[in-house]
């Protein structure tokens, strides 16, 4: 059933008539109409219910309100009605409101600033104390662990080391291949202007041993591990199987932080190994045809000028990454709280500040070792 | 004989107080109650007696052993003593019913692997599952199959406490009142005392010795069901009118 308003201005009588059913659908097209009406002369005003058929509770609220908006405009304002119905609703809707209204407590919002600013610089400290918390577990369990060969979980290692090693190798391999291919056809270009063509070979022999080739691993790892830990744990602890496992006396630190912190720590040198070879191969391949040097003479060059050390620099770099690429991770589902949401964040968070402290720590080595004079 | 005795427990989150000063006995055989309006903190007591959550001051003994300022040796000797079923069964996901069962058994034990099988034959059928349902994963069975696999689990030890947190919410009415009779049955057969949490009047009736009721963070009335009536505590008055 379709509802109308009309209105009737005699002198200064307003009468609104609403008929039919006023429902929320309704509602916004009569404020539309009810604001083109001027009110200038008028000082009573009756709003007519009589041939209204349903009135739904948000057209009470709208009808209450205006009501109130318009004794506010200091106009005498009446609702007319006799219907049980409607009255009862609007009845229910004024009752709610008393009820609301003296519910509600104004905050006090100055001064909410320093207050505010305070409990951010206390929760961040706090999580910062719960980080060092889960580090301290993590190092006590481990030197727990290697009391005795016993206590080694072999089995979770192995299931961990072939989810985040052996399953990760395409990708690692592919993606430095990549890089390696893309960083020779770059620098090709340039070095082709200067006739410096066999000076390829130092470049990628250095830059992807020492640098590259640990980077890229540790940001695959932390994508695929890293938030792959925090999903797993995260979901673990909403469904409370951290909390079962607790009062089982079965300990999450050794049965799962750490087989995946030494899981991760003995997959990523060998990782880094493969992303060596791949990103060499893929340099070598760019070299042969762009540049014309042959795969002997590649090799010969490389034993030549690249030293062992660039490569065992890459390789220590490893286990650090993978450190700090595990930890986070699961120190990240750790803290995952009892709601869905929490398992997206925590996972973002942890991806990013694990490639966000891998950065850190390999410019920590950068530094180290350039002053080291290694 | 007390198993369990809570005394003048505090409980505060922040800046929320849970528990001001609870006291409650809990005796050796009897299945045990802990009942209140929603949010005021029956799972959390249930939490602080195994050891999931820290109280804020007061002491709870179980099996005479005190919970605060326990040694790892002793709170590991506990937690062998006990079994708990969480809500939703809270079953190891990456692990089939069977694996989930044998667990504690293969962690503690020096059992071989056929004896392992047997015991967790006998505690499929214990609990009512079939066993065909034991190659199962959590993954792949019903809610009410969850939580039979998990008392299932929390059996595997034969502890002698039994904690269940609400374990007829979510089953549908007849799975709920065979629950019920299956922990009456576990208690008569075993010998088990068990503590629960319970919202459903049913199973409340039906299982519970003795009852303690929180209400406004302190206990509101502990005693057997029958003399409920007497307690003054509003809640009291609308849930058992």
């Amino acid at each position: 059933m379709a509802s109308n308003l009309t209105y009737n201005l005699q002198g200064d009588k307003l009468s609104i008539k609403f008929s039919g059913e006023l429902t929320l659908y309704t509602i916004t097209t009569f404020q539309k109409q009810l604001q083109t009406i001027s009110f200038k002369e008028v000082s009573l005003i009756a709003l007519d219910l009589h041939e209204l058929a349903y009135l739904d509770t948000a057209a009470a609220i709208f009808l209450i309100k205006l009501e109130e908006e318009y004794n506010t405009k200091s106009k005498k304002t009446r609702i007319l009605c006799f219907n049980e119905k409607v009255l009862s609703t609007l009845e229910l809707v004024k009752m709610q409101k008393t009820i609301t209204n003296s519910e509600i407590k104004i905050n006090d919002t100055k001064g909410l600033f320093l207050k505010s600013s305070i409990i951010k610089i206390n929760k961040f400290f706090y999580g910062f104390l719960l980080f060092m918390e889960f580090f301290g577990k993590v190092s006590m369990t481990q030197l727990d662990y290697l009391k005795s060969l016993n206590n080694i979980r072999y089995k979770e290692i192995a299931f961990e080391l072939n989810e985040s090693a052996i399953k990760a190798i395409g990708i690692v391999a592919l993606t430095s291949f990549l890089i390696g291919v893309v960083i020779a056809y770059q620098s090709a270009y340039q070095l082709k202007l200067y006739g410096a063509n066999i000076f390829i070979v130092d470049m990628l022999g250095i830059s992807i041993l020492r640098e590259l080739a640990p980077l890229i691993t540790a940001i695959v790892i932390a994508g695929r591990s890293g938030s792959a830990f925090t999903a797993q744990i995260g979901a673990m602890k909403i469904t409370q199987e951290l909390d079962a496992m607790k009062t089982m006396g079965f300990d999450p630190f050794t049965f799962l932080v750490i087989p995946r912190i030494i899981a991760l720590m003995i997959a990523m040198p060998l990782l880094i190994f493969i992303a060596d070879i791949m990103g060499i191969f893929g340099g070598m391949i760019v070299s042969h045809i762009d540049l014309g040097i042959s795969y002997e003479l590649f090799l010969d060059r490389f034993r030549e000028v690249v030293d062992v050390r660039h490569f065992f620099i890459g390789i220590i770099k490893g286990p650090f990454f993978a450190f700090l690429i595990a930890s986070i991770g699961i120190y990240r589902g750790l803290i995952v709280k009892n709601d869905t949401q929490s398992i997206g964040l925590n996972t973002t968070k942890s991806v990013v500040e694990s490639i966000f402290a891998v950065i850190v720590c390999d410019a920590l080595f950068s530094i180290a070792l350039t002053n080291l004079g290694i | 004989m007390s198993i369990i005795s809570v005394r003048d427990i505090h409980t505060q989150f922040d800046e929320k107080i849970v528990h001001k000063g609870l006291n409650l006995d809990i005796n050796e055989g009897e299945i045990y109650g802990i009942l209140g309006p929603s949010g005021c903190g029956k799972t959390t007591l249930l939490r602080e007696m195994v050891l999931l959550q820290e109280f804020t001051h007061g002491n709870i003994t179980i099996l005479d052993k005190s919970l605060s300022n326990i040694s790892q040796v002793n709170a590991q000797s506990l937690r062998r003593d006990w079994g708990v079923l969480f809500q939703a069964g809270a079953l190891f996901s990456s692990l089939s019913i069977e694996e989930n069962i044998a667990l504690p058994l293969v962690e503690y034990t020096d059992l071989s692997l056929a004896m392992i099988n047997e015991i967790v034959k006998f505690k499929i059928n214990l609990v009512g599952l079939k066993s065909t349902d034991s190659k199962l994963y959590p993954s792949q069975i019903s809610g009410g199959m969850k939580k039979k696999a998990g008392l299932a689990r929390a059996l595997a030890m034969d502890p002698k406490l039994l904690f269940l947190d609400e374990p007829t919410s979510g089953l549908d009415p007849i799975s709920a009142r065979e629950f019920d009779a299956l922990i009456l049955k576990l208690r008569d057969m075993l010998g088990l005392t068990v503590v629960m949490v319970s919202h459903d009047l049913r199973s409340i009736y039906d299982t519970l010795d003795r009852v303690a009721i929180i209400d406004e963070m302190k206990i509101a009335y502990e005693g057997t069901l029958s003399d409920v009536a007497t307690s003054s505590s509003d809640f009291v008055k609308i849930f058992f009118k």
